[in-house]
């Protein structure tokens, strides 16, 4: 097994385009090192991205913000400009894992492991967070709900890394949240989540909302016809009802030890409905 | 010598008392060596081929590949493990479970092993090893596994004459239990099933096996008895039990799983075969599908009472999910369902069910968790049907010293009704609670042991002392037994130093199991420290020139009794240490002792829950448990054990399962999809301890270790039903049974 840590993301693309047999990005390795040491990956080439410098911050931009693929989870949760901004996807991304899994854990790492229950997927996609994906031919940029496709499966080619994500400018009475379940009270895999970004006008109704759910699909869930159920209204006991009920609806999941079809299915629709009440407080609404 | 095992209520000086744990500084530096932590020169790793079926016929094992492989050692099936048990079913069954011979008798079973120059060597090895396998029909659930057309698991296992998974039928009781519900006004029926729970030890199995080609071997293991290891292990393999020294290394949890051996064997039959030192250590996943869980179990209870709250007859039909190799954990079932109380008519019948999991190992007073719940769960409802106070129901009918226990003998002083008379007075009842909360209590009882010990003890010429004792520390032994030496010699605790001898250095000590560390070691402690005081009495006697009957033992110093010996000033024991070289030598002390009269223990929990109606999550509020001790000689391990049981028994409760596949395969081999609490999960654990002295004990000492995990399945249970509005009977009541009983309740 190769061990290499590039300066460059360009480095880093060559040496992974180039790579013959299996090659990884290590950033934090919270799932690589595990994955190593239980046997389940042999890699011949492991890229460590953690000395890009592009990689390293998260930068306040003209546009939002640009959080580096090897920032982890314990800097955005003491970067207050972004915790004012995206509460949610903030807290998305401190709950994985234990403290010392926050000392390493990356959004980026958490968004190719491509698990559909990844904590942090279903927060950056209702903030509509978009990855700069780098490759052989040059960059993209593409919406985060596009980079999952299955199961410990991505979009991205042979040689292409994600060098970062990007959050937008939060726009105004804007507000957003993330929930999930699990058994236990942290360090724990979410068995159903979801998570919401609502905007308000200024009679405190929605005008504009993002619902999407975690671990009840293959990759994570966008729920238009949820978001439409509360568009319009200012989340009355009808309107979330309804907007539960498209959750529901939108759910395909799969029965498995940590949950059943019946459990994921319920759980999803009161979890969209608690974090719709917390984005819109978060908005402003009353 | 022969001493008085009498309880004596003596006024105690150090015994109850909180010194600093001895064992805590290396503990909490990292310089505590445990099983993986000792290494040899020239050792090889070891790694074994585990069978990826649930039950298969082993038709044939291709190693030559792996043999040669550079880097490898040795390689190890069945075949160079004889059968040397000499129609020892029950050490063929240990063998077959290190090893599997003809047939892989569940998901994880070992099949081969290897010992190589290094970890990447054994793995690449273990990828070379050939097995043909032929899938046989498998059977995981204990009700399925009663079925008449179910797989059999072990062929030589027969009901009628008919072969059968149905290894073992007891059956306890008294009275006339027709007669008994005849008499009720209510009688209340209930099927409960729990799942297959691990005791979670954070240390995984690992061991270190060095044997020579004299014949002559040592082990260095984690373990909760290191002489049986020795004697098993030694048994297995053909080896003289003097020859092999066992050494039990610091122990990171074990709570009944560290009693057997798993694959100590073939780590020394790895040695013997390469003639190098073999360290094996298993992972995590190997953990949980090899090496022993308890049962999963399926129950009925049936309780008859009339409307004044006195229960007429109780019954119990238990069954018992052993792993492919038969145990005694049906009977421990049956005998425990129904000891709390005092009923006329009674009777429990259990069932031990062969499957196609893993051999079955003891966890933490094994099999009354199960079947407490089902009873504890069937009293709340009788009690609720009568409209009586839950408590008091139970007080009404709790055994009391004369009652004969419905498995047997007749109780001696007992705490079932003091820890209920203790709940009833706890703050914690009359604690309000809001939306979504509920309070349940149970009891719980577990028998406790004695059995073998010898301990030696060991006065150095500056009078500090060696004690030498062979039960492995799994609670405090060190702490406890010290405390013991230091109130018989009369000096300080800090003066003691307290270690766990290895089997070439003391005499057989049977395993730290069925809470009998402090009650029997405590005792023989006792006794070898008598012994040395009696050494040391003879030695003053000689100095002074007087008779040994003049001279008495208090305060840490032989004194001259009498008015004719007036003038001689005490010799304390660092005096007589002191001279020991030319007064006759080192002085000891020794017991040896089979400890009988181990006094039982109960124990009501207390706690509060509270249910989320919407996703059936249940977090635990508040937590109490009461129990008797008999005496706390270090209070602080005492609540430690207390504390320890009620949080397994939350995990237990709430989360805590082996989750099959349709394919009889393991789905949850690790701690992210086995669940136990983390410490956010509980509250503080709230203890107190009742002393109750136990007569057959000079200190009065009960085992205090496992009883904490009998009542927490049902006291979290009557706290969830309560909380949720709908009784639950399938632990653990994770929050897809929680939430699908609310609904069910709701649909009508």
């Amino acid at each position: 097994m190769r061990y290499e840590a590039p300066t460059t993301t360009k480095e880093a693309v060559s040496l992974i385009a180039k790579a013959k047999g299996k090659s990884f990005v290590l950033a934090g390795g919270t799932d690589l090192l595990v994955k190593l040491k239980s046997g389940a990956v042999e890699p011949d080439l492991i890229v460590d991205i953690k000395r890009i410098e592009a990689t390293q911050s998260i930068k306040k931009t003209a546009n939002g913000f640009r959080i580096g693929a090897a920032v982890p989870g314990v800097a955005m949760g003491k970067s207050s400009a972004l915790k004012k901004s995206w509460p949610g996807v903030v807290e998305a991304a401190n709950l994985i894992g234990s403290d010392q899994i926050q000392g390493r854990c990356t959004i980026v790492g958490n968004l190719c492991n491509a698990s559909p229950a990844a904590d942090s997927v279903p927060a950056l996609v209702a903030a509509g967070a978009k990855a700069v994906v780098v490759g052989p031919k040059g960059r993209r940029t593409v919406a985060v709900e596009k980079i999952p496709t299955g199961p410990g499966k991505t979009s991205l080619a042979k040689g292409e890394i994600i060098e970062a994500i990007t959050l937008p400018k939060r726009p105004a009475k804007t507000g957003d949240a993330y929930l999930r379940f699990i058994p236990r009270s942290e360090m724990d895999i979410a068995v159903v989540s979801a998570g919401v970004c609502l905007t308000l006008n200024g009679k405190g109704k929605v005008t504009k909302a993002r619902v999407v759910l975690g671990a009840v699909a293959p990759t994570v869930v966008v729920v238009p016809e949820a978001a439409a159920a509360i568009i319009g209204t200012s989340l009355d006991d009808e309107a979330l009802a309804a907007m539960a009920h498209a959750c529901e609806k939108a759910c395909k999941p799969i029965d498995d030890m940590r949950g059943t079809i019946e459990f994921r299915t319920d759980v999803a629709g009161v979890l969209a409905r608690r974090a719709a009440g917390i984005a819109y407080q978060r908005a402003g609404g009353k | 010598m022969s001493f008085d095992q009498k309880f004596t209520d003596q006024e105690f000086k150090v015994v109850g008392s909180r010194p600093p744990r001895p064992d805590g500084v290396d503990k909490v530096t990292g310089r505590a060596r445990y099983g993986a932590d000792a290494s040899a020169p020239g050792q090889l790793v070891a790694r074994i081929l585990r069978s990826p079926h649930a039950h298969a016929v082993i038709r044939k094992i291709d190693t030559s590949k792996a043999e040669k492989l550079k880097g490898v050692k040795a390689v190890l099936t069945s075949k160079d493990l004889p059968d040397l048990t000499n129609g020892n079913r029950g050490n063929f069954d240990i063998l077959e479970n290190c090893m599997a011979r003809d047939r892989a008798l569940y998901d994880g079973h070992a099949v081969a092993a290897v010992a190589a120059v290094d970890e990447v060597t054994a793995r690449k090895a273990l990828k070379l090893i050939k097995v043909d396998y032929k899938i046989l029909p498998h059977v995981t659930d204990v009700d399925k596994a009663m079925a008449d057309d179910a797989p059999i698991v072990q062929p030589h296992i027969a009901q009628n004459n008919k072969p059968s998974n149905i290894a073992n039928i007891s059956e306890f009781g008294h009275g006339d239990i027709e007669a008994g519900f005849a008499q009720a006004d209510v009688v209340i029926e209930k099927s409960y099933k729990t799942e297959q729970t691990h005791q979670g030890y954070i240390e995984p199995h690992a061991c270190l096996a060095s044997v020579g080609p004299d014949g002559q071997g040592e082990l260095w293991v984690t373990t909760q008895g290191h002489f049986t290891f020795r004697t098993v292990c030694a048994t297995l393999l053909g080896m003289d039990i003097a020859k092999l020294k066992v050494t039990s290394s610091e122990i990171g949890g074990g709570f009944g799983g560290k009693t057997h051996v798993w694959m100590e064997p073939v780590a020394l039959a790895l040695s013997r075969k390469a003639n190098r030192p073999v360290k094996l250590v298993m992972n995590r996943d190997e953990v949980f599908k090899a090496s022993g869980p308890t049962c999963s179990t399926s129950i009925d209870v049936k309780i008859g009472a009339t409307k004044d709250g006195t229960v007429t007859a109780a019954s119990a039909t238990l069954r018992y999910q052993d792993g492919p190799f038969p145990g005694p954990w049906g009977m421990l079932g049956a005998m425990t369902s129904w000891a709390c109380y005092d009923i006329a008519n009674v009777k429990s019948v259990a069932y031990d069910v062969l499957v196609n999991r893993p051999k079955v190992a003891a966890y933490r007073a094994p099999s009354a968790p199960m079947a407490a719940f089902a009873v504890e769960s069937t009293m709340d409802m009788v009690a609720a049907e009568i409209g009586m106070d839950p408590v008091d129901f139970r007080i009404k009918n709790a055994a009391s010293e004369g009652s004969k226990a419905s498995y047997g003998p007749t109780y001696g002083p007992i705490g079932i009704g003091p820890t209920l008379e203790a709940v009833k007075k706890h703050p914690h009842m009359r604690a309000r609670l809001g939306k979504n909360q509920g309070r349940g209590m149970a009891c719980g009882f577990w028998f406790n042991f004695g059995g073998q010990t010898c301990v030696d003890l060991n006065i150095g010429v500056d009078g500090t002392v060696n004690l030498i004792v062979g039960t492995v520390d799994v609670g405090g032994a060190r702490a406890s037994m010290s405390l013991i030496a230091a109130e018989e010699l009369g000096i300080p605790y800090d003066r003691i130093k307290c270690n766990i001898g290895d089997t070439a250095s003391l005499g057989h000590n049977d395993t730290t199991e069925g809470s009998r560390g402090t009650f029997s070691s405590g005792m023989a402690t006792i006794y070898a420290a008598r012994d040395a005081i009696e050494v040391m009495k003879q030695r003053a006697a000689k100095a002074w020139e007087i008779d040994v009957a003049d001279v008495e033992w208090r305060d840490g110093a032989a004194h001259a009794v009498g008015v004719a010996h007036s003038n001689l000033a005490p010799l304390s024991l660092q005096e007589i240490a002191a001279k020991s070289p030319t007064t006759g030598g080192p002085i000891a002390g020794h017991n040896e002792s089979v400890a009988d009269g181990a006094g039982v223990s109960f124990a009501s929990h207390i706690c509060d829950v509270e249910v989320d109606p919407e996703t059936g999550a249940t977090k635990v509020l508040r937590y109490t448990v009461i129990q008797d001790a008999g005496k706390a000689i270090h209070p602080d391990y005492v609540e430690g054990q207390f504390q320890g049981g009620a949080a397994q028994g939350i995990g237990w409760a709430l989360n805590e399962e082996y989750v099959y596949g349709e394919d009889g395969c393991l789905k949850n081999p690790g701690f992210l999809d086995y669940r136990i609490p983390v410490c956010s999960d509980l509250p503080f654990i709230d203890t107190e301890i009742l002393e109750i002295p136990n007569p057959n004990h000079p200190y009065g000492i009960r085992g205090v270790g496992e009883t904490s995990i009998v009542p927490p399945l049902a006291a979290i249970g009557n706290a969830v039903s309560n909380a949720a509005g709908v009784r639950l009977n399938h632990v653990p009541m994770s929050p897809p049974r929680i939430l699908k009983a609310i609904k069910e309740q709701a649909q009508g």
